[in-house]
């Protein structure tokens, strides 16, 4: 961390818990949960299946509620925002990774990448020509106007990183990205989420349990039955610096 | 978004089609039926809107429809004629008379006995002869579709005889008719003649047919006729609607097509509200996406809407176009009598309009209540 900005981090988690089901049947998925991640980190979240990686993201993210604590992102309280405020939260601040890609089957590549401009209110002949320019950084510009099933799994993540990262938010959540990859495109995928994605203002949240892609992460926290056991900072140097090299 | 609403629904061609296959169903069947029934509401009235040229019709105040004659003392004509603002008052005789044919079987006939000087109410076409050929003795004027039923295969044989009443009646003629509710054919006479083919009775006058001064409105003349000669006079449109009212209030028709379209309204809703449905439950997870970047309930709600919307007006236009070729298909079938006003269309529309309406309020729960987490679900 640089001591240089001392800023409060872009993430701040305090005591979050999250019951799913009620009364008999309740399954508690988080435990208490404390977690601060800094503007500019990528922070890879790992652990069991089952343990609560997910649940903790969507909470970070403002798609699910906590059942108690506090969740702070990038100055914003999640907890006592509005739901409609949480929804214009989501769309100005957050993109979204999914280990099942989640593309739109009847947009193009280039139309998928451009969903969130639009959503945001953007017109097709402004979103488009944006999309198609990130899309082209990522290696797809010759695929710009091909459906989803005509591209390889590696290629829908792309677009999927490029949806992502269109609207340029300042928190990137990413849910097991590589795991319906095989080991080159998910090579290729935390290059490229590690390469274009970092960003000193942005934080970048992936869950994991591919250990290959462990060395692409600032510092992994570790969880176990709905807590995180522990934080491991792994590279050196300034937090945020673009990653050259795995 | 509209635009992402609309590239979601047609980019899933087979349901697509299956929704817009509900519609149509639905749509055809509302607009098939509702355009018989029409029809057969216009057979009702064929007899009015056959006889042009008189704004009002002078009747015995219990007549219900225009098939319900009670004949009248032939004095009311004069009485009719001496209603001020009356430009001219006509008799018309109208019944159903026994024709025997030169094969000795009988027939029902629908007799019309028109004015003998003015020919009022005749048929604007005539198919063989002349109108004028009715000034012969014994001379009557037949209609074509009734023509062709009688004397089937035959070519028109002018002269040709029949008897009614055991009088002579002579064919001189063919003419255009309008379908009558009954299907009889319909025989057009003098009505010096008709009182002599009929059967014998005391009063025989059915109508008189009357036409105000230029600048009276036939209500206006019906009004007075009625309060001067205590007879029942309506004008030409209040006659129509008298004659439906009477059908609708008092036959089974409108049931019976009022089932049918129900029907098709419940079978539509019922398909295309399911497909609808399996269309909007199958891309929850898309919707889910949507919501999870950030789109809010209402723009889903009018996403939705608008794909119910596309799916409406194209399974409407579907749909109003089979029943439309249907009727035209059919056309020549004597039996059937289809008729489209734009009163059916607008039905048709509305009762659409309802169908995709349920289909997505059903559906649209389903999307609101989806959690944006479930894109994180593998
Ligand atoms: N919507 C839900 N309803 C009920 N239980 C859930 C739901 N989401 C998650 N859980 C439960 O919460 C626990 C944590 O799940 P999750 O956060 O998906 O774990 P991970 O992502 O680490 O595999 C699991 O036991 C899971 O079954
Ligand atoms: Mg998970």
């Amino acid at each position: 961390m640089p001591s240089s900005a001392p800023r409060s981090p872009a993430v701040e988690v305090r005591g979050v818990t999250r019951d799913f089901g009620s009364g008999d049947a309740v399954a508690r998925a988080l435990r208490g949960v404390d977690l601060d991640i800094p503007h500019g980190e990528l922070l890879m979240l790992v652990g069991p299946s089952g343990c609560g990686k997910t649940t903790l993201v969507s909470i970070i993210a403002g798609t699910l509620q906590p059942t108690a604590g506090e969740v702070k992102v990038l100055g914003e309280d999640l907890v006592s925002m509005a739901p409609a405020a949480r929804v214009r939260f989501r769309r100005a601040n957050v993109g979204f990774i999914f280990q099942s890609f989640n593309l739109l089957p009847a947009l193009t590549a280039v139309e998928n990448a451009a969903v969130p401009l639009i959503i945001g209110g953007w017109s097709r002949r402004r979103a488009l020509p944006a999309a198609a320019v990130l899309l082209e950084r990522l290696g797809l510009g010759s695929r710009l106007t091909n459906l989803p099933n005509e591209l390889s799994g590696g290629q829908q993540q792309r677009v999927a990183i490029a949806r992502a990262l269109v609207h340029e938010p300042r928190l990137l959540i990413c849910d097991e990205p590589t795991s319906a990859l095989d080991a080159e495109n998910g090579r290729i995928t935390m290059e490229l989420i590690s390469g274009i994605a970092v960003q000193p203002e942005r934080v970048v949240i992936v869950v994991t349990h591919d250990q290959r892609v462990y060395p692409y992460a600032d510092r992994i926290a570790t969880m176990e039955d709905g807590q995180i056991v522990s934080i491991e900072a792994r590279r050196s140097g300034e937090v945020g610096a673009p990653t050259q090299h795995a | 978004m509209l635009w992402i609403a609309w590239k979601m629904l047609i980019g899933n061609r087979a349901k697509y089609l299956g929704i817009v296959f509900g519609v149509a169903f639905a749509a055809l069947l509302i607009a098939q039926q509702s355009s018989i029934f029409c029809g057969l509401m216009a057979l009702t009235v064929s007899q009015i809107l056959d006889v042009e040229g008189a704004g009002v019709w002078v009747m015995d105040p219990k007549v219900r429809y225009v098939d319900d004659v009670k004949p009248m003392a032939d004095t009311h004509l004069y009485r009719v004629r001496g209603v001020p603002g009356v430009d001219w008052a006509v008799r018309l005789y109208k019944g159903i008379a026994r024709a025997r044919l030169e094969s000795g079987s009988y027939e029902q006939v629908i007799l019309l006995g028109l004015d003998d000087a003015t020919f009022i109410g005749a048929p604007l076409t005539m198919i063989d002869g002349s109108i004028d050929d009715l000034r012969s003795p014994d001379a009557v004027i037949m209609d074509v579709v009734g023509y062709r039923k009688l004397w089937p295969d035959e070519p028109f044989k002018r002269g040709r005889i029949i008897e009614m009443n055991d009088r002579r009646a002579v064919i001189v003629g063919l003419a255009k008719a309008r379908k009558t509710f009954q299907s009889f054919p319909v025989v057009y006479t003098r009505y010096s003649q008709a009182v002599r083919f009929a059967p014998p009775e005391r009063k025989v006058l059915s109508f008189v047919l009357a036409e105000p001064l230029p600048g009276i409105a036939p209500e206006e003349l019906a009004t007075r006729i009625g309060a001067q000669t205590g007879l029942q006079a309506l004008s030409r449109d209040a006659f129509l609607s008298k004659t439906i009212r009477y059908y609708l209030l008092n036959t089974g028709i409108p049931i019976n097509f009022g089932i049918t379209v129900g029907l098709g309204f419940l079978v539509g809703t019922a398909i295309a509200g399911q497909t609808f449905y399996l269309f909007i439950v199958e891309n929850l997870r898309q919707f889910g996406a949507l919501k999870a970047m950030g789109t809010s309930n209402g723009t889903i709600l009018l996403m939705v809407l608008a794909q119910a919307l596309h799916v409406g007006l194209v399974g409407l236009g579907v749909g109003i176009g089979l029943a439309a070729l249907f009727g035209w298909a059919t056309r020549s079938l004597s039996k059937l009598s289809f008729y489209m006003p734009w009163q059916v269309l607008v039905i048709t529309g509305v009762a659409v309009f309802l169908i995709v309406l349920l289909a997505s309020l059903l559906s649209i729960r389903r999307v609101f209540v989806v959690d944006p987490a479930i894109v994180f679900r593998g």
